[in-house]
């Protein structure tokens, strides 16, 4: 390693221990440990507004953007140094984001000096938080076919339509938003444009899932005055920008089931089903489905890194984040399966504090999304048949 | 870490590619075997492999080789596996190299690294007493002398053995087979009097041999390491084993992928190219991610030999075993889509599903390491 690296290794060690609160210093427990920011945000404690703060104001929420866009204007290999020293600490994210993950990237690409000096500091200090609203009830898979329509009024749009599974919708503050702008043009008739929530004419009516909660809503726009300056890329150009924050957006999904779990699977197995004399699990089935799984699991691991690798060498192939999102939604499934097949009847109760109010079984049902959304598992083996193996007529 | 090639690494992947599509292609593997060649590989094409460096990738630049590490010795494995290239490389130069290198002392390096790395000599490992992979059930015996041991017992699935000039054998010198402790490792002169080597060819048209130990006798300078400390090198030479056993299971799936693909583009059934269909479509891109996964595991396993060796043994596993399920997948997908073309021995893709059967089978199967990596997390 480099002398550079190297004292920047020691400098953000020492800036996390002494700026990181204790209490951010630990596994994120629950949903409500995680910070999201944004206008309404109730902070779960001082500690997780003050760790917000801190990195927001150093630009470490979002590390290598850059400093005038709210950045930390880390380099690839420094960034990777700070993750390293966060997670030797222990430190919880300060912040989770879809402007971040999605919206941030598609704006340093596609959008105007102004956009990015108007947003993305916002999002890096985790003032407004955004959600995203590309699917309509007869747009899932074929997403172009939206119908969403933004008509133009000289020096504003008037948005008319609805989006569904529209995450945290009725949390959020704005929305970026695939809208038509040519009806008679199916993906050249889209354009990308960003809503205020607040405006006169937007509402939200969440969705019941089958865990029982509602992450996701209904978003109905009614008359809705966007201003042009809230175009993002040329007009009927939306598509261009929506593909390529699907890359990212399959990335996060892909990467999904990362996250700590208060409980490995091989623990919970352990403790569930006990071990026996060779220090095997008494179930042998149970135990080679676990093996298997970690088999797969630590291959992905190891394909992540290389896959962070692949753009200094110019080798990635923009079609492989579908390769990652296929495969990362179907992996973290058949994990969820095996924790609830190992857990076994405790983990059925629904509303005991014993089982955290079958906190185990809603997040089970909840990951038989991830396949689904961001473009199901089949849109993503056919967008790897056609632009990677160039399979005729795909 | 370095899961891509770099631009070294990228030269001698091109070269090792070139060479080898050129000089040792399946066409050649199928010459051996119609010849019944006594052999079993191409001599013309082990001396070039030597004299492009090669063979002596593992080998420290003062003992006569290339100083390089195992993602190298990868990189040709892969490329080996592309081709189907019949050679010594695997057994010789990275299996017995490697024991050399983790136990021999001076003198024995430097007797034997320089005519490995030259190709001068052919080493090979004999482990294996089961038909399947159990390398601590050790029971072949070595009893003391005055001057040296004893050996007697019998191996099988000996790589390369009726070529090999040294045979590098793990003995049980105490203890009960299945015991880590009281294996010792011993340098063996192939043609040392007692020793008697039965060729096997093996479904693969590669070579291996079962090989009887009776009453054959070593002085003590033909111990390799600590007398009943084996395991420990034995372990080495084996993960090194396994890994670039990965490495050459990826080069067969890839090439057997790549072959099917192009037939996808190409035969017609209904009036349409048969890649034109959603089912076959589909099942081409989950080979695809399965391929690109098991490339980084396979990548992973042997940045971890040449990084951090000590706490190798999970990644190895993993490659290993994913490996072999990838290959197997990929060679039956092969045949399935290449349809009644694929059965015939006329075709290659026959070869590529033989090659992976056997490297499958090669240094533990994907069940074996699944049930190492079981116990090493502990459940």
């Amino acid at each position: 390693m480099n002398s550079e690296l190297y004292a920047f290794r020691s400098d953000a060690r020492a800036w996390l221990e002494a700026n990181c609160p204790r209490a951010m210093c630990s596994p994120v427990r629950t949903e409500d440990d995680i910070c999201w920011g944004g206008r309404d945000f109730k902070f779960t404690s001082e500690d997780q507004h003050t760790w917000l703060k801190r990195m927001g104001g150093r630009g470490w929420t979002v590390p290598t953007w850059p400093k005038e866009f709210g950045g930390g204007g880390l380099s690839h290999e420094e960034a990777e140094v700070l993750a390293q020293e966060m997670a030797a600490l222990g430190c919880r994210a300060p912040l989770s984001s879809f402007g971040i993950w999605m919206l941030g990237p598609a704006l340093l690409k596609f959008g105007t000096e102004a956009q990015k000096l108007e947003h993305l500091p916002k999002i890096a200090r985790g003032e407004i938080r955004w959600c995203q609203g590309y699917s309509e009830p007869n747009a899932g898979s074929d997403l172009a076919s939206l119908a969403s329509r933004a008509e133009d009024k000289g020096d504003h749009f008037i948005v008319n339509g609805q989006k569904i599974w529209t995450s945290f919708g009725d949390k959020a503050d704005w929305i970026f938003c695939l809208v038509r702008t040519d009806s008679a043009k199916k993906h050249t008739g889209i354009s990308f444009v960003l809503i205020d929530m607040a405006t006169p004419g937007v509402s939200t009516k969440p969705i019941q899932l089958i865990s029982g909660k509602s992450p996701f809503c209904e978003t109905f726009f009614d008359n809705v005055r966007v201003e042009k300056s809230n175009l993002v890329g040329s007009l009927n150009a939306g598509w261009d920008v929506a593909k390529y924050l699907l890359t990212h957006e399959r990335e996060m999904i892909g990467a999904m089931g990362e996250g700590a779990l208060p409980q490995s699977l091989q623990q919970i197995a352990i403790a569930a089903a006990g071990l026996d004399g060779h220090g095997r699990l008494t179930d042998p089935q149970l135990r080679t489905q676990i093996a298997e799984f970690d088999m797969d699991e630590a291959a992905f691991h190891a394909t992540l890194a290389r896959f962070g690798e692949l753009p200094k060498a110019r080798k990635a192939h923009p079609a492989m984040s579908s390769m990652l999102k296929y495969y990362g939604a179907e992996l973290n499934k058949r994990r969820w399966e095996l924790i609830m097949s190992a857990a076994g009847s405790d983990a059925l109760e629904w509303e005991s504090d014993r089982s955290d109010h079958g906190g185990l079984a809603r997040a089970w049902l909840r990951t038989k999304g991830n396949s689904i959304e961001g473009g199901t598992s089949e849109v993503q083996l056919n967008v790897i048949a056609k632009r990677i193996l160039e399979l005729p007529g795909a | 870490m370095a899961l891509i090639p770099t631009e070294e690494q990228t030269m001698l992947l091109e070269s090792a590619r070139d060479f080898l599509a050129t000089e040792g292609p399946v066409s050649q593997l199928r010459h051996l075997r119609d010849s019944a060649d006594a052999t079993g590989f191409s001599l013309a094409l082990w001396k070039q492999f030597a004299s492009m460096g090669f063979s002596g990738v593992l080998v420290p630049e003062a003992l006569g080789g290339m100083g390089l590490g195992y993602v190298e010795a990868g990189i040709v494995m892969e490329q080996i596996g592309h081709n189907l290239s019949a050679s010594p490389f695997l057994a010789s130069n990275v299996v017995a190299t490697t024991a050399l290198l983790q136990a021999g002392n001076a003198a024995q390096q430097a007797l034997w690294l320089p005519q490995l790395a030259s190709g001068a000599a052919i080493a090979t490992l004999a482990v294996e007493e089961h038909t399947k992979h159990r390398p601590s059930h050790i029971a072949l015996s070595a009893t003391p002398t005055a001057h040296g041991f004893i050996l007697n017992g019998a191996k099988t699935f000996v790589l390369d053995s009726h070529v090999a000039d040294l045979l590098i054998v793990a003995a049980r010198r105490a203890g009960e087979p299945g015991d880590l402790e009281g294996i010792t490792l011993f340098l063996v002169d192939a043609k040392a009097q007692g020793v008697e080597i039965e060729r096997t060819a093996m479904a693969d048209s590669h070579n291996a041999g079962r090989v009887r130990f009776n009453q054959v006798k070593v002085n003590s300078e033909a111990v390799l390491g600590p007398v009943d400390g084996g395991w420990a090198p034995l372990s080495a030479a084996l993960n090194a084993g396994r890994a670039a056993a990965a490495a050459e299971l990826l080069g067969v799936a890839d090439e057997a992928f790549a072959r099917t693909v192009q037939y996808l583009k190409e035969r017609k059934q209904f009036d349409r190219l048969i890649g034109e269909f959603q089912g076959l479509q589909h099942r081409a891109a989950q080979l695809y991610c399965e391929l690109e996964i098991t490339r980084a595991a396979v990548a992973y396993a042997l940045n971890q030999l040449d990084t951090d060796p000590a706490n190798a043994n999970e990644a190895v596993a993993v490659a290993k075993a994913r490996a072999g399920r990838t290959a197997t997948l990929a060679v039956q997908e092969a045949v399935q889509m290449h349809g009644g073309m694929g059965m015939t021995d006329a075709f290659d893709m026959g070869f590529f599903m033989k090659r992976a059967r056997v490297l499958q089978e090669l240094f533990g199967d994907s069940n074996f390491h699944l049930n190492q990596l079981a116990q090493s997390r502990g459940y």
